[in-house]
């Protein structure tokens, strides 16, 4: 269904591109043997090729490499055998050299796509325009002193990919559905943590608007660095709302970069210091060309590991999953590896309920992660097991997951432990009937005289009788026999 | 003893092997011989200390019988573009105030792994953009050779100090960097030989850039023999430059058969431009026919493009010096000058740092890169460029090496071309095409100019073949018999 915005002169609609920058995950910077890891004091990360010192020569980390390759394949994407890294010169204080050696004309990704998973269960493509790797500049900091910024260049030099999509998005959430399925490819692929409160993986928003039915583009601007998901949408549905405002207020929209203010949430210029930047791109004459071998590429490809669309298809073919749940399951590789283990060999259906229903609530409550579970895959599946078998009932697995949530113990142990056996046996639950009838002659007569409700509480009082460890369907048929009789 | 400066460094290894002197006796003639000549100020920073130092571990060493090789126990100048740990490395330039690196280039830390003994760091144009030497926030360098006219000349440039420094005795070698012609113009100018390697053959790494497609580090000697063991010691695959070359360093030396029968030695025709001056076309008629006695056949070749090749080196060059000198902030090292904001302190810092040669290079560089220029002048210069490589090629696949002029011209006195930057670049009108195309040549003192001046001839050769160009320049060598001394020794005599 198309996102469609009411204004006063007719229906409006969105077009929308983000370019979201990933770091990638490397052990040592692009071009550099310094660390990366976040968080480090300040300036303990930086060598002197990132510190630009005379005479420093940069030199391709090849890990980098390797990792841009394996997230174009994970977006299917062109791989190009040949790129280039060319210099984009501009001065600020943050970045030593003096200019940021990036791909410009011949990016080492081309055009690919990525396949939204839409809260009602649909899909939609998003194409990818390029990915291109650069370097990262360091980080300003202007709260330390009160006349002076001071420079950390930890990051210089970090790699990033720039992924770049089409203006294939025309709604809000379906710009939040591109950068969580990005992000959860490039966490499967292990080429990105995602974190964007980290910084690990920033977006920028280019936002234009148009008539419905209108062919071409309008002029767009461009809000810059956001930080999270929900900022994103609210930027986009921002200037949404101010883009139509403008036009049918009779104006125009400016190109431009806006700053996009999360406490108010909205956008505003950064006019005020306007200025075209003429970044004078050209090859960088310290780096050859990056060529790459097809068997190269290939071999990366076959290293792939299944990535959540496959996944997601083969939980629908496999395990007869509706397309929403396989998709919820599919979104981080360690809850689908959580999912099969559960529901192998098991009712895959019983098991997606289990781990979407019982299993991430408990992890919200506890605030833990899914690697973090009390409860692990094994346990979870040797507690269905308990209920398919008729050791106990739904209800006291309620309960046992409950326990083993606290303690991590196996539901077995703790079936154990507390006695919880379904009890099974006809003639212990006859006698239980037995006394029961005898003592409560009234509802007995109640009951042959036709209301049906009072089986409800005889059942309930078996159960009571037995600590609700009787088995229920068995209970029901007995008391059915007993009374009738 | 023997007067232990007019040694070559090929003597003075034998000599320190031989147990005639040691490397403390050698380096401290040549200590003396540098604070003598402080008036021709080949060197920005004078390391006598480190010098002393050096001089007695290899002299230790040779005691131990641990030679590192002939380089060991050899004083030498090391032009202030290497950035050397723990001593000032200017690069002839204000910006760079105080800088003293904390780690050394490859090529310097070649040598000292060789054993060589570093006397001081040698004047040069600031960052090596100069043909004259007289950029240099230092001061000009002075030319130990004069004419009649007893003018002052300059001794070439970029690395004029390296070129002063060998032909005056102060050292036995220098390391010199040549862009557009920086080691074999003033080669020629001072009357030694200056060898360009193939760009990849020596690490750039360490070396303060000025254009990074085109730079590459060399040695500055008085003979071809000595350049080869020089040569030997500088080159070598790094894997910190990108752009070294994988490939193992020849014994060079060893090529120095004097036997050149058969080699076929390329005379490009369009290098004989118009107005060519009558001494320097002697100079190259006379070169032709010395190798044709030593047994090799002069052969006419063309390089059509060349006429394109300063114009272009003068596009390509500027817009890498342009990018590669924006480091020069202030922020992090160096001069700073400080203003009321960010772009204030860039502005006070690199308008106060860079010298007028420096800042045209600079806004010519920006100017060919911007929007709008780029396709019309850096994309057409790198065709051209490419053209220019392949003219050689062809060239090269039916001759062993070409022989042309170094230089248009002998020194000049200083003053002259110094207010026509266009008139200054010609000098490089010779030399360019070779870095442009990446290939090796050397430069050896031939003749002289009708002034009494050195001239030198140039010998090209192709891709990491200076096997071949060392054989051909010590067979010019012997044939022109240049033993001349500059007169500014004479004068000391």
């Amino acid at each position: 269904m198309p996102w469609i915005i009411e204004g006063e002169t007719g229906d409006w609609e969105l077009v929308c591109g983000l370019e979201v920058h990933g770091q990638v995950i490397s052990n040592a910077k692009l071009f550099s043997g310094a660390a990366t890891a976040f968080g480090a004091e300040p300036n303990s990360q930086v060598s002197l090729v990132d510190s630009a010192m005379p005479g420093m020569l940069p030199v391709i980390n090849e890990r980098c490499i390797e990792q841009a390759v394996r997230t174009g394949l994970g977006l299917k994407a062109q791989i190009n055998l040949r790129s280039v890294f060319e210099r984009k010169n501009y001065f600020y204080a943050d970045l030593p050299q003096g200019y940021q050696i990036s791909q410009f004309q011949h990016p080492i990704v081309g055009e690919g796509s990525v396949l939204l998973d839409m809260p009602d269960g649909s899909t939609a493509e998003v194409g990818i325009e390029r990915l291109h790797m650069e370097q990262d500049a360091g980080k300003s900091m202007h709260d330390q002193d009160p006349k002076r910024s001071f420079i950390d260049l930890n990051r210089t030099g970090v790699c990033l990919m720039e992924i770049v999509s089409k203006p294939d998005i025309h709604d809000p959430e379906e710009a939040g559905a591109y950068l969580r399925k990005l992000r959860s490819i490039m966490r499967y692929l292990g080429t990105c943590d995602g974190n964007m409160d980290e910084g690990s993986m920033r977006c920028d928003v280019n936002v234009s608007v148009r008539k419905v039915g209108e062919q071409g583009l309008r002029t767009r601007t461009e809000c810059k660095n956001l930080n999270s998901v929900r900022f994103v949408m609210q930027a986009i549905e921002y200037e949404v709302t101010r883009q139509i405002d403008v036009y049918e207020s009779g104006g125009e929209v400016v190109q431009e970069t806006r700053l996009f203010d999360s406490t108010r949430g909205e956008t505003r210029s950064m006019r005020a210091k306007e200025f075209a930047h003429d970044y004078r791109y050209f090859p960088d004459p310290d780096l050859l060309p990056v060529e790459l071998t097809q068997e190269y590429v290939d071999k990366i490809a076959a290293d792939l590991p299944e990535l959540p669309d496959a996944k997601k298809e083969r939980f629908i073919g496999d395990f007869g999953l509706p397309a929403y749940d396989a998709g919820v399951l599919v979104a981080s590789r360690r809850t689908a590896e959580y999912f099969e283990t559960v529901a192998t060999g098991r009712d895959a259906k019983t098991a997606a309920n289990w781990v979407t229903s019982n299993l991430f609530g408990m992890l919200k409550a506890k605030g833990l992660e899914i690697w973090d579970s009390p409860v692990s895959a094994e346990n979870l599946g040797k507690l269905l097991d308990l209920i398919a078998d008729g050791t106990i009932s739904g209800r006291i697995a309620k309960d046992v997951f409950e326990i083993m949530g606290e303690t991590g113990k196996s539901p077995d142990e703790i079936v154990e432990e507390k006695g919880l056996k379904q009890v099974s046996d006809e003639g212990a639950i006859q006698g239980v009937i037995d006394e029961l009838i005898d003592g409560n002659p009234g509802q007995v007569a109640q009951f042959r005289e036709g209301n049906e409700k009072v089986l409800g509480w005889f059942v309930g009082q078996v159960m009571r009788a037995t600590q609700g460890k009787a088995n229920p369907g068995l209970v029901n048929k007995l008391l059915r026999d007993k009374l009738s009789a | 003893m023997a007067n232990l400066t007019e040694l070559t460094l090929a003597q003075a290894a034998q000599g320190l092997a031989a147990g005639d002197f040691t490397s403390a006796e050698l380096t401290d003639a040549h200590i003396a011989a540098v604070e003598g000549a402080r008036d021709l100020n080949a060197f920005v920073t004078e390391t006598p200390d480190i010098a002393r130092e050096r001089a007695a571990a290899s002299d230790t060493r040779r005691s131990k019988g641990e030679v590192a090789g002939p380089m060991d126990g050899i004083p030498i100048a090391v032009k202030d573009l290497f950035c050397t740990d723990g001593v000032l490395t200017s690069a002839g330039s204000h910006i760079l105030d105080g800088f003293k690196p904390p780690y050394e280039s490859t090529v310097s830390q070649n040598l000292r792994d060789a054993g060589a003994v570093m006397l001081g760091k040698a004047n040069l144009d600031e960052f090596a953009m100069g043909s004259a030497n007289i950029t240099s926030y230092h001061g000009n360098v002075i030319n130990p050779w004069k004419a009649a006219d007893g003018k002052d000349r300059v001794p070439g440039g970029s690395s004029g100090g390296s070129a002063v420094a060998v032909a005056a005795r102060l050292c036995l070698g220098a390391t010199g960097t040549d862009t557009g012609g920086s080691i074999r113009q003033p080669g020629s100018f001072c009357g030694i030989v200056g060898l360009k390697p193939t760009y990849g053959r020596c690490s750039r790494w360490g070396i303060v850039a000025y254009a990074s497609s085109l730079d590459q580090a060399g040695p500055m000697t008085r003979t071809v023999q000595d350049a080869a063991i020089m040569l030997e010691a500088m080159a070598g695959h790094d894997a910190k430059d990108s752009t070294s070359a994988p490939i193992g360093v020849p014994n060079f030396a060893a090529a120095l058969s004097g036997d050149i029968r058969g080699l076929k030695i390329g005379v490009p025709r369009e290098y004989r431009v118009d107005g060519m001056a009558a001494d320097i076309e002697a100079l190259w008629q006379n070169g032709i026919e010395m190798l044709k006695d030593a047994g090799a056949e002069p052969v006419d070749v063309s390089l059509p493009h060349t006429k394109y090749a300063l114009a272009t080196y003068y596009i390509i060059a500027p817009a890498e010096a342009s990018s590669n000198l924006a480091r020069y902030d202030g922020v992090r090292y160096g001069l700073r000058v400080d203003g009321d904001s960010l772009d204030e302190m860039y502005e006070n810092t690199r308008g106060a740092g860079f010298g007028t040669e420096v800042r045209r290079r600079i806004l010519i560089g920006t100017y060919v890169l911007s929007a709008g220029y780029y396709d019309a002048y850096y994309l057409k210069a790198q065709k051209v460029r490419a053209l220019i490589a392949e003219d050689f090629r062809k060239a090269f696949q039916t001759v062993d090496a070409i022989l042309a002029p170094a230089t248009p011209s002998a020194a000049f006195p200083i003053g002259e071309n110094s207010d026509d930057p266009v008139a200054m670049y010609l000098n490089d009108v010779f030399t360019v095409p070779l870095n442009l195309a990446g290939l090796p040549g050397i430069s050896v003192p031939s003749g002289f100019s009708g002034e009494g001046l050195p001239l030198g001839l140039q010998i090209i050769g192709k891709p990491f073949d200076e096997e071949t160009v060392l054989r051909i320049g010590d067979v010019l060598e012997s044939s022109a018999g240049f033993d001349a001394k500059p007169s500014y020794l004479k004068g000391d005599a």
